[in-house]
């Protein structure tokens, strides 16, 4: 991030280089229980990326050093396939999926009532199977709509969201030249219901003016995505109840 | 955000949506209160009943209870006990002495082995899942034959109907002995072909169960069955 300061990533009418405005997202649709074999299931494409979360459990916890006699414990992985980039990506794990597979687990548990389930584990597989920046927010939101297919209690869904800075300008929800060329990131996991932030983190440097403005964009498309993910659990089980 | 309504008309509700005030009103299962306010927990349909507001979840993991009337398969044989899969978040114990056979220490491989499937009852659970089974009751039994079907936990209610009425039709029309296990799995037996019709009528409930499509795919099934 920075450090290629030539690249315009703004044109001059003040549009963005695929021709959104600053406050603008990028389409998003979510698919709700597109797996048969998993417990809740969900698909998540937010512009060019799409994100795939199956949910299983709560299991038994294996091993059980990890069992916690108060609490289940969620297991997540997340994995872009090799084929999700340009270049081809090593199959497995690498230092940032595990990074993501952390910060990703700790934000779900903030939300699922975790004490329901003692000793017992939620596995949560994301599965990034095009990537265009923004893939851990699609993929936080991907399990969030997962978990609640799956049945499992949650206080709120987590609603992940990027905003960040192009050419001294904040901007909502970064695309891939963006990501890369622009000079600031800040991705961050929204409680719809109450604004309270799961997950925050951020790459780059932004002033506190900045911050702020990046925030507000950032409720304001978790707002728009929400709604968007109840929409997607109601299609899924519409057509009355028993 | 959509905020949901307490009233008498069901309607479907998704985490953290906002049902209403919690004043004079306690929450039920899927319900947590918080300041002043009704919030659900899972995706399901809204109900109130008797002052006490609930989610009817569409989709729920089976929680042990003592009691239920189980359909296992053995996952682990150790010289005295079996640890069953019962579809549950943890494994459950069958231990020798509540077992209906005579067994003697380190021959419990002879009478259950790794995969076999078996009828038991919940004997106990306690605060950390911890379950016990018993095979020690009428009806409680190896299941050598037939086939089991799994079923998601929230729709054994829709299979069985009030009082078993669905149930018995079912086996009626399809003329197999059928049982359902309070975790999901049913066990169907008879011959072949009215196995096939049993299973095909159980996916049918896996997957348009939480529409109002099962009756009538019972009703056509026995439409059917009474021509031949």
């Amino acid at each position: 991030m920075g450090g290629y300061g030539d690249v315009k990533l703004l044109r001059d009418d003040g549009k963005r280089l695929d021709g959104r405005a600053i406050d603008e997202m990028r389409p998003v649709t979510i698919e709700a229980g597109v797996l048969p074999a998993a417990d809740g299931s969900a698909m998540v494409t937010h512009g060019l990326n799409v994100a795939v979360a199956a949910v299983y459990g709560p299991m038994e916890a294996h091993p059980r050093k990890i069992q916690r006699q108060d609490r289940a414990v969620i297991d997540v992985r997340y994995n872009m396939a090799p084929f999700s980039t340009g270049d081809r990506i090593r199959p497995g794990f690498n230092r940032r999926s595990r990074e993501i597979s952390k910060v990703t687990a700790e934000s779900l548990e903030s939300v699922v009532l975790v004490e329901r389930y003692p000793r017992s584990k939620i596995r949560v597989e994301i599965e990034i199977l095009a990537a265009e920046a923004g893939t851990r927010c699609a993929g936080i939101t991907a399990a969030s709509v997962a978990l609640a297919d799956a049945g499992i209690p949650m206080r709120d869904m987590i609603v992940g969201v990027a905003s960040g800075k192009i050419e001294d300008t904040v901007v909502l929800d970064l695309d891939k030249a963006e990501d890369n060329y622009g000079q600031a990131d800040l991705p961050v996991g929204i409680l719809p219901n109450t604004g309270e932030i799961a997950f925050l983190q951020m790459d780059g440097d932004l002033s506190i003016e900045e911050y702020n403005l990046a925030m507000e964009y950032n409720h304001k498309a978790a707002k728009e995505i929400h709604e968007i993910m109840v929409d997607a659990l109601k299609r899924r089980y519409e057509g009355g109840e028993n | 955000m959509s905020k949901g309504q307490v009233g008498a008309e069901l309607r479907l509700v998704t985490p953290g949506m906002v049902v209403g005030p919690s004043s004079g009103k306690r929450a039920g299962s899927g319900m947590i209160a918080e300041n002043n306010e009704f919030i659900a927990t899972r995706v399901g349909w809204l109900n109130e009943q008797n002052n006490v507001v609930s989610v009817q979840p569409i989709n729920s993991a089976y929680m042990p209870r003592s009691g239920d009337l189980i359909i296992g398969f053995v996952a682990e044989v150790r010289n005295n006990l079996w640890f069953f899969d019962v579809n549950g978040p943890f494994q459950a114990l069958l231990p020798m002495s509540l077992a209906p056979w005579k067994v003697e220490f380190g021959a419990a491989r002879q009478h259950l082995g790794i995969g076999d499937a078996a009828l038991a009852r919940i004997q106990e659970v306690d605060e950390t899942h911890n379950m016990v089974l018993t095979m020690k009751g009428v009806g409680l039994r190896r299941l050598n034959e037939g086939a089991v079907v799994s079923i998601p936990v929230n729709l054994i209610d829709t299979l069985r109907g009030d009082n078993n009425s669905t149930l018995s039709r079912i086996r009626d029309a399809t003329d197999c002995r059928i049982i359902v296990g309070d975790n999901g799995r049913v066990w169907i037996h008879g011959d072949t072909e009215a196995m096939h019709v049993a299973r095909q009528l159980i996916l049918t409930l896996n997957q348009e169960g939480h529409k109002n499509t099962f009756q009538g795919a019972v009703e056509a099934l026995e439409n059917e069955r009474g021509e031949h």
